[in-house]
């Protein structure tokens, strides 16, 4: 009975809560309207100067109108419109009207006769065109509407042979934006007015204000997106642009003829001043490639970067976008690139410049010398030598993208992007380090190039220096020599730059395992080993040498005879680094040894990946476990989460596998352990105890669900539905637990409302998943929903014990990838000895440099967390500017930290970590439910001891020293 | 009418650059350069040739300088203070803060070490100095009434800068030397397509097409870092100003990136003083350095330190800059001297040296030297050669031309052999006159100059009100009365030249007469008339008036019958001059009949 009651006064209260809210806007609305339009009437009668009447309209312009009275504020307007004489009150008149028409919800049709009406008698060119604006506005709100577009156009072409350029704009603007895009509509409606819009604005290319030719183009590209068909003809029209005076025409025309070139890549088009036909997208490519070296800026970044775009044009073009022919007094000279190639190709080493070793050669034919070339020549030499930085990025990026489509092109432009390398901007130099990485598979690096590579391996920017390690990781090099020296190179930017060690040691994995036989004849030599003689066994912590290994370890991966030449201490230290440095040393099979890897992997089968298999028998092994009794369940899933985290740091590809099932495993039994059966047989003095234990777990196990659901990318909703299954029987533990130690049964009331409704949303939400949950906690409750709903809480909390506790454990299906969000703060180490000193009360800047592994969306979640020895706490959100994304899934996060405190006498250690932040409303399931399920259930959110609510701490925790000293006074 | 004479040097020749142009009866000079290569009369400008007698402030209207290297500036001071000119003389700030300083240090080494008589003082430089008018960037600067000259950016050294000169609408552009690919402290040559009638232009490397930058300074970069890394010193002898600082720049910043510790020396106090000016005027430097300066300028090195003549002992590496550039003298001979005899050294020599220097000597390969008081120096140590040069290449100068588009190219400042091939690319190329020159050579060049008229503006609407919008392809007819008064033109409307003039206004009218066969009665001739009018003139209004005539625009026409022939209506047309362009197309017309099929 009681129930029943709670459940109509639940029922009324939404109701209320709806009815409520109708009225006040509704309200809201009848207020004001009124009084709106006609304070404007009254306000604008008064206006006895138009200046006056111009300082009413910019405050009314200042107000927003509801929907229901703008068509009333319009007619009022248009009234004062037509009474108005001066000029500038109209331009403002007009530009409400536009304003006005964008309110959402409003349908300006009832106000376009007018609008157009307004037109005809207006003589100011000003007001025309701020009226063709308005136009415009009201014509992209009723795009559906054929007639009215129809009428729009024809009103803009009538009004194309104005004098201002202006009106003359505006009209193309509104061609371009309404002009009618399928030709067969045209026909039908009015086949005498709707002339080929194309035509029209085509017209205007030759106009004479610049303004207007851009306009037009503009309004011949917005037809381009809108859809229509442009028509090869109007491509000897833009190319004539292409030689405008003003920047934006030409700026405008290039755009215009890449739309082209991109559509009718294969016509041909006749070469001017004599007999040769080329394809229009080759022709349209050179004239491009013209504009890099055209005389404003803008045009030539313009141009740059449309050049990347081109794909389709022919090999021969493309590569002459890289040719220049060097002379010095009449002879001809080869590049600094072709002379290394040459000294390359000989065989020779470099001997050092001789004088006159650049000394030009042949004579040239002066007939011959093409200095302004038609075509594409050098286009791209002279975008690299750009004076401004934007055009070099804007050239390399055309690179890069023209480079992955051919991977002849790509051996071609490697001497220029590693000439990039040594650009003045930093920003330039990083682009085309990427740039490189991204064809690398394209291209094998010759010696004289890798030594330029290398050379910027001691540049002191970090981010240089790491793009370039990512760089070596996926570069082929061609010869022993190269590998030596790249080695070497690393090794000298080891000792310059200890910080850069993990990165170094990755990109040293992927050049051993890359070039094998490369590596092999370089054994002895790097291992300094002597057929004869022993050498003195090299210190294992050695950064250097560890990084040596690492090399060889992953070469011999895939080189058999290799481990012949290893020493004995050799082994023994790969043995150690197997296991201490797992994730960069493989696993290698060794000539008779015992196999020297991890537990997991028994023996060495190519096709299946040995942990992997580990992992799911484990796993299988557990889900059968329902007829253990539970002390051996107990034992069997300790063994397994054991098992499952150490895999998880021996491999780190399943690392994130690994820690996802362990996790829920341990929720599991975190949960068997609290509802053992004896624990709750207990009489009730000694629930003490086991109420401890029972409220610990299920606050761990809800804090472990939402680390399940936020920290691994990867998840899918299969997943998503488990963890929120576990969560829910989390949350009936602690129901179980406050009921039984909460005397008296009101405040269980709130308690199970709540509970049930989150059963509610559940079922709602992940509706298509029930049928995979036979069996399940929540199968069982909502088959006894009927019965929950109407029975006391007392009861209630008896019905889920048993059910909790007859449950059967769910099966997780692990999704393909998966993968944790790690962080490490690389800064600060905190291994300074001394203190941060700053005078108390003001602040000192901390420099946190962190990485951050499988976050998504980095800049919205992750959070800085100062933590004070006086446990105070401080959150910092970073800028989303310190975020860069080196790599995929990798994120690098480079802030300060703002650290203020009040005087101490001893300095002391604060701690600094990073949190992932949550929101439950982000996550996967409520996208499918309307809101706010979850807004209530945030109150029961884990009280994690550091207090902050919503985030994860990801991260181990550095120590910083500090003292802030008293100010001096 | 544009009228160039190549004045007392220049022409077909590296160094003492002076030129003379009259455009439109004013006279400019450009640049007053000193040649390097003489000590006596010849290496200053024949002024004389510019005028016989009468002094040369009344004869030239302005001298522009276009940078501050000396074969562009050198015989200022003798120009107007011993030859005696008071007129304006324009350069940018930066030239105008540095000149001084150059013009200072060379009178210094030929009167003080040389000891010459017969040069200019100190107190002349000075008040050479007052008389320039220093000017901005893109300002157009009113020299008179007629005359204005405007900067444009030249790149090449600090505040270089190419000058446009404009008289009415007849213009020239002299680039002075200019460069076209930017370096490390300055940006590249720009100019707008102002459309000159001439263009002057440098063509020092006339005949050469250079491989890019960045190859060049990689390998000058490389060869400093390893000869440092193995501890060696390094030498590089330089001229203070311009390509000195580009090398500065370049070193600084390559060992802010790489995080070297090796010291920089720059030695002479010349140096200091200059650098303070590229300091200065940041906003004539590359895009890189006008970007960074809030943080840091980087003419403020944090690496180079002045140079003490004890440090050339001390250990360790190091990389010294001194002066002068060819080793000729001076302490980078000094210097060249201490470290000749370790191979682990280097000496990299930056740019031309002329014969007979020692600079010269080790480049050609010598490795035994003889030096003064016959020692004999053995050079163990490195010697290499790189380039970098501030002019702009074959390629540059068409770019600048392109950008440009002028009427007439013509070219100095280069040897006549390679400016030849030049040439002959210019006038196949851009299909432009191209001139060269030779030294005291005069050219003549015949421009069409388009001669402005003014018009009231009451004309200009009335006229292009009548027909369609103006069209850039069509030449448009317009009525008006020309006046040609006091030098001065002007387009007035026929009223309004009457009433000026005080004449009375007489109506002049066309009257035709044309026969048509037609045995219709008149009024329905007229009728067939009008109609065909109507269609055949759409946009003019064609009216049929009451009292039996038909008027198009105010063009009258009438029909009456034959007197004798019945069968023959004749047509009056009548029409006042103003219309003779309708009216005779009406004429012509009616003339062909009417058409036949009329319904």
């Amino acid at each position: 009975m009681a129930a029943h009651l709670k459940k109509r006064v639940y029922e009324e209260f939404t109701k209320v809560v709806q009815q409520q809210h109708e009225d006040l806007s509704a309200k809201k609305l009848r207020l004001t309207k009124p009084s709106k339009s006609a304070a404007l009437h009254v306000d604008l009668c008064k206006a006895t100067s138009p200046a006056d009447a111009l300082q009413y309209l910019l405050q009314f312009a200042r107000k927003p109108v509801e929907v229901e009275s703008v068509e009333g504020v319009v007619r009022i307007l248009l009234e004062h419109y037509y009474k108005e004489n001066d000029a500038s009150v109209r331009l403002k008149i007009a530009s409400l009207l536009g304003l006005l028409s964008k309110t959402a919800g409003f349908s300006p049709d009832c106000i376009m006769d007018d609008a157009i009406n307004t037109l005809q008698n207006e003589k100011s060119h000003q007001v025309l065109a701020q009226l063709l604006d308005t136009l415009l506005v009201i014509g992209t709100k009723l795009t559906e509407n054929p007639s009215v577009r129809m009428r729009l156009v024809e009103v803009a072409c009538k009004h194309l042979t104005d004098s201002s350029h202006g009106v003359r704009n505006k009209c193309l603007q509104l061609i371009g934006c309404l002009g009618p895009v399928e030709k067969g509509v045209a026909k039908e409606i009015e086949s005498q007015s709707a002339k080929d819009v194309q035509k029209i604005i085509g017209d205007h290319f030759n106009d004479q204000d610049p303004r207007v030719r851009t306009a037009a183009i503009k309004a011949m590209l917005q037809l381009h997106e809108r859809g229509l068909k442009l028509q090869q003809t109007i491509y000897c029209q833009a190319c004539k642009l292409l030689a405008d005076d003003y920047e934006q025409v030409r700026s405008a025309a290039v755009q215009l003829i890449w739309v082209l070139s991109q559509l009718y890549p294969e016509s041909i088009v006749p070469i001017p001043s004599s007999n040769e036909e080329i394809r229009l997208v080759d022709d349209a490519f050179g004239k491009i490639c013209h504009m890099v070296s055209d005389g404003s800026w803008v045009v030539r970044v313009q141009a740059a970067k449309l050049l990347g775009s081109m794909q389709q044009v022919s090999s021969h073009f493309l590569e002459q976008t890289l040719d220049k022919k060097l002379m010095s007094d009449l002879r001809r000279k080869r590049t600094a690139h072709e002379r290394a190639k040459e000294l390359y190709s000989s065989g020779e080493f470099s001997s050092g410049r001789k004088w006159g070793d650049d000394a030009p050669k042949e004579e040239i034919d002066t007939g011959a010398v093409n200095l302004i070339e038609s075509g594409a020549c050098g286009a791209f030499v002279h975008g690299l030598e750009d004076e401004m930085y934007e055009v070099r990025i804007a050239a390399v990026e055309a690179l890069c993208m023209l480079a992955q489509s051919s991977p002849s092109f790509a051996e071609k432009c490697l001497d220029f992007l590693v000439d990039m390398f040594n650009d003045e901007i930093e920003e330039v130099r990083l682009q085309s380090i990427h740039t490189m990485r991204k064809i690398s598979n394209n291209i094998t690096l010759r010696e004289d190039q890798l030594d330029t590579v290398l050379a910027v391996l001691e540049d002191s920017s970090r981010d240089i220096r790491e793009a370039l390690h990512e760089l070596l990781c996926c570069t082929n090099v061609s010869t022993k020599e190269g590998i030596h020296l790249a080695l070497v190179e690393l090794l000298k930017n080891l000792t310059k730059y200890p910080t850069d060690r993990e990165s170094i040691w990755k990109c040293l994995k992927f050049l051993g395992s890359r070039h094998p036989t490369l590596v092999l004849p370089l054994v002895p030599e790097l291992l300094s080993t002597h057929p004869f003689f022993d050498t003195p066994e090299p210190d294992m912590d050695d950064p250097a040498y560890i990084a040596v290994l690492v090399l060889i370890f992953n070469a011999a991966k895939s080189c058999p005879t290799m481990p012949a030449l290893f020493s004995d201490h050799t082994f023994r230290h790969y043995a150690y680094l197997r296991d201490s440095l797992s994730h960069l040393v493989p696993p290698l099979r060794l000539p008779g040894r015992k196999l020297v890897s991890s537990p997991v992997s028994p023996s060495i089968t190519p096709n299946e990946d040995p942990s992997q298999q580990f992992l799911h028998q484990s796993l299988e092994r557990v889900y059968n476990l329902q007829h253990l009794d539970p002390q051996g369940v107990q034992e069997l899933l300790e063994f397994t989460i054991r098992d499952l985290q150490r895999l998880g740091e021996l491999q780190s590809e399943l690392a994130g596998m690994a820690d996802f099932t362990a996790t829920y495993l341990q929720c599991q039994l975190l949960l068997i352990k609290a509802l053992q059966e004896k624990l709750w047989n207990v009489a009730a003095p000694l629930y003490l105890k086991q109420n401890a234990l029972a409220s610990a777990a299920a606050k761990q196990i809800l804090e472990e669900t939402y680390k399940m659901e936020f920290m691994y990318s990867g998840v899918e909703s299969r997943q998503v539905v488990i963890i929120h299954h576990m969560r829910l029987q989390a949350k009936a533990l602690q129901l179980i637990v406050t009921a039984r130690t909460t005397r008296g049964a009101e405040p269980l009331f709130g308690m199970c409302e709540k509970f049930l409704q989150e059963v509610d949303s559940f079922q709602r939400c992940f509706i298509s998943e029930l049928p995979h949950m036979q069996g399940s906690f929540v199968d069982k409750l909502l088959d006894l929903m009927p019965r929950l709903v109407t029975s006391k809480p007392s009861e209630v909390v008896k019905i889920l014990q048993t059910t909790l506790r007859q449950s059967t454990f769910l099966h997780l299906p692990l999704p393909e990838q998966l993968h944790r969000a790690t962080a490490t703060i690389i800064e600060p180490t905190g291994e300074s000895d001394n203190p941060l000193r700053f005078t108390s009360g003001l602040v000192v800047a901390l420099d946190v440099d962190a990485t951050l592994e499988h976050v998504q969306d980095p800049q919205g979640t992750v959070k800085v967390q100062v933590l004070y020895p006086d446990g105070q706490a401080q959150l910092i959100h970073p800028k989303p500017a310190d975020f860069r994304n080196p790599g995929p899934g990798r994120h690098r996060l480079i802030t300060q930290v703002y650290l203020s405190h009040t005087a101490w006498t001893e300095p002391c250690q604060i701690e600094v970590r990073l949190l992932l932040a949550y929101n439950s409303n982000r996550s996967k399931a409520s996208a499918k439910i309307p809101k706010s399920t979850w807004s209530d259930s945030m109150e029961a959110l884990p009280q994690s001891e550091n207090g902050i609510e919503g985030t994860i701490p990801f991260s181990k925790p550095v120590k910083v020293y500090i003292m802030p000293k008293p100010a001096r006074r | 009418l544009v009228f160039f004479s190549l004045g007392p040097g220049a022409g077909q020749d590296v160094g003492r650059s002076c030129i003379l142009v009259s455009i439109a009866g004013k006279n400019v000079m450009l640049d007053c350069g000193m040649h390097m290569g003489y000590n006596d009369d010849r290496r200053f400008p024949d002024f004389s040739y510019i005028t016989q007698n009468g002094r040369l402030t009344d004869f030239l209207d302005c001298v522009i300088i276009s940078h501050f290297h000396l074969d562009h500036c050198g015989a200022l001071p003798y120009f107007s203070e011993m030859v005696g000119y008071d007129g304006p003389i324009y350069m940018t700030h930066p030239t105008k803060a540095i000149c001084p300083i150059l013009l200072e240090d060379y009178r210094k080494i030929t009167v003080d070490k040389k000891g010459e008589t017969n040069f200019f003082t100190s107190q002349m430089i000075k008040d050479c100095m007052k008389k320039v008018v220093a000017v901005h960037l893109h300002q157009t600067v009113q020299v008179d009434e007629e005359l204005e000259i405007k900067a444009y950016y030249a790149g090449h050294v600090l505040g270089a800068a190419m000058f446009q000169i404009k008289v009415g609408c007849e213009s020239v552009v002299y680039t002075g030397d200019y460069n076209m690919t930017p370096d490390r402290h300055l940006g590249a040559a720009w100019i707008d397509k102002c459309r000159p009638d001439l263009l002057i232009s440098e063509s020092t490397y006339a005949t050469t097409i250079r491989d890019s930058k960045r190859c060049r300074e990689r390998d000058f970069l490389k060869k400093v870092h390893e000869t440092v890394e193995r501890g060696g010193k390094v030498l590089i002898p330089v001229f203070a100003l311009g390509r000195a600082q580009e090398l500065c720049i370049l070193l600084e910043t390559f060992w802010e990136r790489m995080n070297l510790k090796a010291p920089i020396y720059f030695s002479t106090g010349l140096t200091e003083k200059a650098n303070h000016y590229y300091k200065l005027f940041i906003t004539w430097t590359n895009q890189k350095i006008r970007k960074t300066f809030v943080q840091r300028n980087m003419f403020e090195f944090k690496h180079i330190k002045a140079f003490d003549r004890a440090f050339a002992d001390n250990p360790g590496p190091m990389v010294v800059f001194a002066t002068p550039g060819m080793l000729h003298a001076g302490q980078s001979l000094q210097i060249f001297r201490k470290w000749a005899g370790n191979e682990k050294n280097m000496v990299i020599m930056p740019g031309y040296c002329v014969q007979g220097t020692v600079g010269h000597k080790i480049l050609s390969g010598q490795r035994k030297l003889e030096m003064e008081g016959r020692q004999i120096l053995e050079v163990k140590m490195q010697v290499e050669y790189m380039s970098f040069s501030a002019h702009a290449d074959a390629k540059g100068i068409m770019q600048l031309i392109r950008q440009a588009e002028p009427q007439n190219v013509l070219l100095v400042h280069g040897e006549a052999k390679k400016m030849e091939f030049l040439k002959q690319k210019i006038e196949q190329e851009f299909h432009v006159n191209c001139y060269m020159p030779a030294n005291g050579e005069t050219t003549t060049i015949f421009t069409n100059p388009s001669i402005p008229v003014d018009i009231s503006l009451g004309l200009l609407k009335r006229e292009t009100a009548i027909g369609l919008l103006p069209d850039v392809k069509k030449p448009k007819l317009m009525h008006g009365t020309l006046i040609m008064k006091d030098n001065s033109f002007r387009l007035v409307s026929p009223e309004q030249a009457l009433k000026e003039l005080g004449l009375a206004e007489h109506q002049l009218r066309f009257t035709c007469r044309v026969h048509i066969q037609d045995p219709r009665k008149e009024h329905e001739t007229v009728l067939r008339v009008y109609n065909h009018l109507k269609a055949v003139l759409r946009d003019y209004s064609v009216q049929h008036l009451p009292d039996g005539s038909i008027t198009v625009e105010s063009i009258l026409i009438q029909a009456t019958a034959h007197s004798e022939d019945q069968g023959t209506k004749v047509l009056l047309v009548s029409w006042t001059y103003q219309d003779e362009e309708l009216g005779s197309y009406l004429t012509s017309l009616l003339k062909k009949g009417l058409p036949q099929s009329t319904s």
